[in-house]
């Protein structure tokens, strides 16, 4: 699993960047999402996944027996999963609030607010 | 004791809950803001003296002791941070009275800014990576709604360039993150900066100091990163904009104090160096885009560019002047930023324009106006004896101490070209006479001097804190002192955090 997870990751982060870089507003917005995807997965691997016991304390006891699973970059990536979340939905409202009022999907047509107005 | 710390955050929260119940009520949200932020200036002050005489506060969440459980600590730079988003605050909840309009209130403009507040200070005081992390996407998911309230045309484009880089930006912390996790097993900052040293030195670490880099570096808005804040900025209302410029840029500031002094401590001469050039190169094309602009507020969002490289210098040479400095800067810049967009929405009001080839002869007409301005925008030119003076003065002469020559010649040449903008802003809206052609257009937009007058009192009041901190320079200089000492010996923060102390408290 830990040989597969890195390649997977490389793909997202890859193809969410190809997607990020096109011009159109809902490309941007999958290239997004892809792309959390991505760190999610990368946040998942490299915190070590293990494959042991759950990390409960028996009874009389008072430490952890080796070996446990770390139960908190599961953690972790649920929120970041549910931040993600809020964040993709708001970005969907908002390219379909621009699409009516700039009415273009084009990102090289939106240029108004970088250039000098004299 | 502790729960100094949760005040502060509960006042915002709470108020910001409470106004939901209220939707739309107009008034009712107005004073609420208002209240609120002002028993927060009282809050924090208090946080600020606690802090100063009784050292760093620590509040762990639910009583779970330090690595294990979330951390909220208030060090002197929190306290400060905290303190002055108080201000601002309060400053932007006058002058939201004569500005924010009833279909921006009937949309939920005042709990969204309750929760901003919220989540700037949570930033501020958090001990704890990720939880920082949280705190970073309430404050960015309460700025995408500021920014775009209102739905203008400008201010959707302008959004959804904000909206980008930041979720992009969110992906590289949270990726950082986790190398961090891997590596040491610990997310709470205390703890990491113990756990770190002991690490084997591999190319990880350093990957996650550029991943944090990256992140901070979109909030913060330094080179190469800053596109989208010029691009952005100036569309939003200017009571939202002023909050914006004067404390979301600073709280990237602030995460990249908080992880190149006590995190990945000057371990690595290649981020040490790459914080040094991408301060002068932050500063420098900054400056230059202000230069070229014509628009009061593209100038101002191009100077806070320029001005966060002045911050970030500071840090990169690391001594303890340097970081004095750099934190006198900050208290500086965000009081004077904020009020100088303050003023260009006083002017717009009075002239009917931000483009200042339509505008001009402000000075004639509101005289008291211009002396305000004048206060604001040589300070941020760096005036003596106005605030700004003092806090080149010190980032400067650090940076001769350590003989970086290189990054003062930028500092100061710089320097020069931000007096070239504000006396550009000074001659075309102030000096000169309004232009033939748009004498008519002026006049029908522009207002009488008394329904301005209620949104000149939050400007008078940062203009006089200005005026306090070059006048009582010392003061401030010698709290900036403490704060430099406390953050070169991270000890202290993480004695407080993990140690003993506490404990023997309960």
């Amino acid at each position: 699993m830990e040989d597969i997870l890195p390649f997977l990751i490389g793909c997202l982060y890859a193809g969410g960047i190809y997607l990020i870089f096109h011009r159109s507003f809902v490309k941007l917005i999958i290239g997004l999402v892809v792309l959390g995807y991505a760190s999610n997965l990368f946040l998942f691997t490299i915190s070590r996944i293990t494959r042991a016991a759950p990390p409960l304390i028996p009874n009389g006891t008072t430490q952890l027996t080796e070996p446990f699973a770390d139960p908190l970059p599961q953690a972790l990536i649920l929120t970041a999963i549910v931040i993600g979340f809020g964040l993709q939905a708001f970005a969907i409202v908002l390219i379909k609030v621009g699409y009516k009022t700039l009415e273009t999907d084009d990102l090289d047509d939106i240029t108004a607010t970088d250039r000098l107005d004299n | 004791m502790e729960n100094h710390i949760l005040i502060v955050l509960l006042i915002p929260l709470l108020v910001g809950i409470f106004s939901l119940f209220f939707w739309g009520k107009k008034r009712l949200q107005q004073y609420t803001f208002l209240v609120s932020t002002f028993l927060m200036l009282i809050a924090s002050g208090f946080l600020l003296e606690r802090v100063i005489n009784g050292g760093v506060i620590v509040l762990q969440s639910a009583g779970w002791d330090a690595p294990f459980g979330i951390s909220l600590v208030a060090d002197l730079l929190s306290a400060i941070m905290v303190l002055i988003t108080a201000i601002i605050g309060f400053a932007v909840a006058i002058y939201s009275f004569s500005e924010i309009d009833s279909h921006r209130i009937r949309f939920g403009f005042y709990p969204v800014m309750n929760f901003l507040v919220f989540s700037v200070c949570g930033a501020f005081l958090t001990g704890d990576v990720f939880n920082l992390y949280v705190w970073f996407e309430m404050m960015l998911i309460s700025s995408f709604v500021l920014m775009v309230l209102g739905n203008g045309k400008a201010q959707v484009e302008g959004t959804i360039k904000y909206v980008t880089i930041n979720i992009v930006a969110s992906t590289f912390f949270l990726a950082g993150i986790g190398i961090l996790y891997g590596l040491t097993g610990t997310l709470n900052m205390a703890d990491l900066a113990v756990r770190l040293p002991s690490v084997p030195k591999t190319g990880l670490m350093d990957m996650a100091a550029i991943f944090f880099f990256i992140a901070f570096g979109v909030k913060a808005a330094v080179f190469p990163l800053f596109n989208w804040l010029p691009a952005s900025y100036h569309t939003p209302p200017i009571a939202v904009s002023s909050f914006f410029a004067g404390m979301l840029t600073k709280v990237g500031v602030y995460a990249f104090i908080r992880f190149f002094t006590m995190i990945f401590n000057h371990e690595s001469v290649f981020i040490d160096n790459l914080l040094l050039y991408t301060a002068a190169a932050t500063m420098f094309f900054g400056v230059l885009g202000a230069a070229a602009q014509y628009d009061f507020r593209k100038i101002l969002s191009f100077h806070i560019i320029s001005q966060i490289g002045y911050m970030i210098m500071g840090l990169a040479i690391g001594t303890k002047l340097a970081l004095t400095g750099a934190i006198f800067y900050i208290i500086h810049h965000i009081i004077v930023k904020s009020n100088l967009f303050l003023i260009a929405g006083v002017v717009k009001k009075c002239t009917g324009s931000f483009n200042l080839k339509k505008i001009g002869g402000v000075y004639g007409r509101y005289p008291f106006l211009a002396i305000l301005f004048i206060i604001s925008a040589f300070s941020l030119a760096g005036f003596p004896p106005l605030s700004g003076f003092w806090a080149k003065f010190i980032v400067i002469k650090a940076g001769l101490e350590t003989s970086d020559y290189f990054i003062v010649i930028v500092a100061l040449v710089v320097g020069f070209l931000t007096l070239y903008s504000m006396t550009k802003i000074w001659n075309e809206a102030f000096w000169k006479k309004i232009p033939e052609e748009y004498v008519e257009d002026s006049k029908s937009k522009s207002v009488p001097l008394s329904s301005i007058k209620p949104m000149l009192i939050p400007v008078l009041m940062l203009a006089g804190i200005t005026l306090f901190i070059g006048l009582f320079g010392e003061s401030v200089y010698n709290l900036a002192s403490m704060t430099a000492e406390q953050l070169l010996n991270p000890k202290i923060y993480i004695e407080a955090v993990l140690g003993i102390d506490f404990n023997l408290q309960k």
